[in-house]
């Protein structure tokens, strides 16, 4: 925005740039669903039109009363970015905490104000880390604008001022006045150009382990999600898609079901799937599975989870279609010239997200405007979905973002339950639906954690040594089949070597003088996605495991072992160094228990585990882990122990339970009895050592869900002196 | 045409009798605070009290409840978030999603009711919940809280 004295006051500018098209256009009254808490029924305000008060800036609004509103462009799916985002603004605009709320600007105003929110995608724990800088200069820039209100009243110069706690005091006078008192004069003003952030020294308010903003609501059903919305008039659809991937809807019969209690319409959506609309979501899934249906399968029809193995087995030694990312030295020669080499085969199967809200998406079309309401982790993508869907240029639809049940990667790169909405919706002009999908058919169509096989051969010198490492990953690439563009021009899909790569935020913890690491490009044609820790599940499994073998097959202690080769990752040794204090690594643990290790940088920061299980009749207890992390900069240290208490249940469920197969082009698994989830009584004890040791910022929602399986896998090698080397454990013989 | 007694009112549904009370709950009384996660009574999302006792609502038809049941649900758990397990969630920040919370809080409050001081083993046994957000210790640590606070009479 330019800093110009015109004559149109900044304030007419923005209102004038943020009223035009509101879901008013449709004639229907809305909820608006800014902070997400709304009730599930008629009018509570239109969106971000809560109040007349107009804003300080984009990030800021400020009541009368003092309450001061947040805006939060990055969607709140459980890992509590809405907070930490919040305390990084408040942290600069030195306002009273106890009076902060937040709302989400919608992806449409986004647009239509020039994308002055910058990216709305909550995924790969990049929430704070890749917006830290300006949503602190908008609250920065927010306390110099109150601040100058209050000098031009005072008329006073604006240096003798101070503001804190949400009160601006003239240092000579001691006179004070609060934000809510001059918010509407700041809302005039144009902003400073430039402003000067805190010191890390100087923070109050980041780096403390405030309580979530978001938690009342979701201790007595007053959060609203996407699968409770109600709006006026609103039909209810269920919806089944083929279930082999490429196939097609070929017909229906609808008049086997049109006269059931409450179908409405009964229709094809897209060219695979098909809705039956009724007037409650139970007659609409009753109706609908009473529909018979025919399917064109297509060429899929027979793929079984053998013919991917066979596919995966044959990459591990072929040399088509293979990608180098990370080498150094000779590792071909290395191993030749090594006193011992030793080799491992692990496997890692495709997992569904099973988020506990499923897909769901609410959305009423007219030719003239479409609205979208949905649970999402990217804003601006439901929104182009919406618009391609409606057949309408962006500028006329709109999506109103709601907290998510879940996300973990589902609801960021993929809005297939936004494109089928709409799609529906389309066919009913000016009546509000909301699609909900079934628990099996969230099963049915994930887009799921890749599969991957990896065989890692490694070369010992006389002292044990690692002297060479060669790693043949085989398996999908998940940017080849959704972002492509995101490829090397060599065809490569460097996110398949997450915790492999020379340098960056997924480097490799360990200095090998020789090593080479490959990738066969092998790609089954199931969706894969990015799911919660993406590659690096798999990846740390594969090389901690296998450090853990070497270890082993020198005769060091593992600990040891890795340590020789971390000389030059001093930020990994800390916290591998940190978790093995803590749990007395050395000492005896207590009898029949066992200790393993992991340790990974992934997505900017260092982590490590140590878990204590024990193994009775081929049962596999966690007792207690143990996990550090170094984040750089720590904004909320008890959300962030809450994210590696739930990154191990998501990680351990993985291990011990997830697994999708097909069979005849489809997924077996269909629901929570046989795609199981750990529970209460499964859980260890956890406990998480922050050490943030500054100067960067490092992702948390991820990261930590990496060194869950391979620490508990090493303890378990420990406890059984058996390796374990595909996921998921069930299949593991330990008695 | 069904009565039932929800939140200790008296309550006329129109549904066919078939219909998941879960549904009812949801579709015709506005009760969305009970949430559906599998449909299948795996995954404890739907819970509900029925007469004191957890009940999963998803696999229950209304023809199966009589209007002399007394049905609550999170939204008639307590008048203003004041339960002993709200006020414990409250103060450990238990829910992260939160789409699993009101499922596991009226498992837990059934157990508290029936059991004021539940050991862990107490728990493990009767809250098989399932939360993909992974709240499980701070659910643990929220159900002891609760039931300490509820023993030295802090809260209703
Ligand atoms: S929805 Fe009832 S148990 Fe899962
Ligand atoms: S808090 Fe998200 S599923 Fe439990």
């Amino acid at each position: 925005m330019s800093n110009a004295p015109i004559k149109v006051s900044r304030r007419d500018f923005i209102i004038r740039s943020t009223q035009a098209g509101t879901a008013f256009a449709l004639g229907l009254s809305l909820p608006g669903l800014g902070s997400g808490a709304v009730a599930a029924e008629g009018p509570a305000g239109a969106d971000n039109s809560h109040t007349e008060t107009p804003e300080v800036n984009a990030w800021v609004v400020i009541e009368p009363d003092d309450t001061v509103i947040i805006r939060i462009a990055r969607s709140e799916m459980g890992q509590g970015t809405l907070t930490g985002l919040a305390q990084l603004v408040a942290e600069e605009l030195m306002c009273d905490w106890s009076k902060v709320t937040t709302e989400y600007p919608t992806p449409g105003e986004n647009l239509k104000r020039d994308r002055v929110w910058g990216s709305f995608s909550t995924g790969g724990s990049r929430g704070i880390r890749e917006s830290h800088d300006y949503v602190r200069k908008g609250g920065a820039v927010a306390r110099q604008m109150l601040i100058q209100a209050a000098a031009e009243a005072w008329d006073v110069p604006m240096d003798e001022c101070t503001a804190a706690n949400s009160v601006i005091t003239h240092g000579p006078t001691g006179r004070t006045t609060t934000y809510g008192k001059v918010a509407s004069a700041a809302a005039e003003l144009w902003p400073p150009e430039h402003v000067a952030l805190k010191d890390p020294d100087d923070w109050t308010l980041i780096g403390k382990p405030v309580k979530r903003l978001d938690t009342l609501d979701k201790l007595n059903g007053k959060q609203v999600f996407g699968a409770d919305l109600k709006l006026p008039g609103m039909l209810n659809a269920a919806i089944k898609a083929c279930p082999v991937f490429t196939g097609k809807l070929s017909s229906f019969d609808d008049a086997a079901v049109r006269d059931k209690p409450g179908v409405r319409a009964v229709v094809a959506v897209g060219e695979n799937a098909v809705a039956v609309v009724a007037e409650t979501w139970w007659q609409a899934k009753t109706a609908l599975d009473a529909l018979p249906i025919t399917w064109d399968k297509g060429e899929h029809a027979d793929l079984s989870s053998a013919d991917i193995d066979a596919m995966l087995d044959a990459g591990l030694t072929s040399s088509e279609q293979v990608f180098v990312g990370n080498a150094a030295g000779n590792a071909e020669q290395g191993l030749a010239g090594a006193a011992k080499t030793i080799e491992a085969v692990y496997a890692y199967p495709y997992q569904n997200h099973a988020t506990m809200e499923p897909m769901n998406a609410t959305a009423v079309w007219t030719p003239e405007r479409c609205e979208v309401w949905c649970p999402t982790q990217d804003g601006m993508a439901a929104l182009e979905a919406a618009a391609d869907a409606a057949g309408l240029p962006i500028d006329r639809c709109d999506v109103h973002k709601i907290h998510l049940g879940g996300g973990f990667g589902r609801r960021g790169a993929f809005h297939d339950f936004v494109t089928q909405a709409v799609t529906i919706a389309k066919q009913l002009p000016g009546t509000p639906v909301k699609l909900l999908w079934t628990r099996e058919e969230d099963m049915a169509h994930g887009h799921y954690h890749p599969v991957t096989k990896c065989k890692l051969v490694g070369g010992l010198d006389e002292n044990g040594g690692l002297t060479a490492l060669h790693v043949r990953i085989s398996g999908q690439s998940i940017l080849a089949a959704v972002r492509p563009q995101w490829m090397g021009d060599d065809g490569a899909d460097p996110v398949t070597f997450q915790g492999f790569h020379a340098d960056g935020d997924h480097a490799i913890s360990y200095s090998v003088p020789n090593l080479l690491v490959e990738h066969a490009m092998r790609n089954p044609p199931v969706p894969p996605g990015f799911w919660r820790g993406v590659n690096i599940n798999q990846n740390a499994i594969y090389l901690e495991c296998f450090i853990d073998e070497l270890a082993h097959a020198a005769g060091k202690d593992p600990l040891d072992f890795r340590r020789k080769l971390m000389a030059e990752h001093p930020k990994s040794l800390a916290v591998l160094e940190a978790v093995a204090d803590r749990i007395g690594w050395g000492k005896p643990a207590a009898d029949g228990v066992h200790r393993g290790l992991a340790v990974v940088k992934t997505f900017g920061s260092y982590v490590a585990a140590c878990a204590e299980v024990s193994v009775d009749g081929g049962k596999v207890k966690v007792h207690r882990i143990v996990a550090a992390t170094d984040p750089g900069y720590a904004v909320n240290p008890q959300q962030i122990e809450a994210q590696v208490e739930g990154s191990f249940v998501y990680g351990l469920s993985a291990l011990f339970h997830g697994e999708c197969t097909l069979e005849n082009g489809a997924v077996v698994q269909s629901n929570f009895h046989d795609y199981p989830s750990m529970q209460i009584k499964d859980m260890p004890q956890v406990e998480v050592i922050v050490m943030p040791s500054g100067d960067f910022w490092g992702g948390i929602g991820e990261p930590t869900i990496a060194v869950a399986a391979p620490a508990v896998l090493n303890a378990v090698f420990a406890a059984t002196g058996k390796r374990v080397r595909r996921v998921p454990l069930k299949y593991a013989e330990l008695s | 045409m069904a009565k039932l007694k929800v939140n200790g009112e008296l309550l006329q549904v129109e549904a066919d009798p078939s219909t998941p009370l879960l549904w009812v709950l949801r579709e015709q009384l506005g009760l969305t605070g009970t949430k559906y996660g599998c449909g299948i009574g795996v995954c404890g999302s739907c819970t509900v009290h029925i007469d004191g006792a957890a009940v999963r609502a998803c696999t229950l038809p209304i023809a199966e409840v009589n209007e002399g049941q007394e049905i609550v649900t999170i939204e008639g758990l307590s008048a203003s978030n004041d339960h002993p397990l709200q006020q414990a969630w409250a103060e450990l920040d238990v829910p992260q999603c939160g789409y699993c919370q009101p499922g596991i809080i009226m498992t837990a409050a059934a157990l508290l009711a029936e059991n004021p001081d539940p050991s862990d083993a107490d728990i493990d046994a009767a809250v098989t919940n399932i939360c993909r957000c992974g709240t499980f210790n701070r659910v643990r640590r929220g159900i002891h809280l609760a039931a300490t606070m509820k023993k030295n009479g802090g809260a209703s």
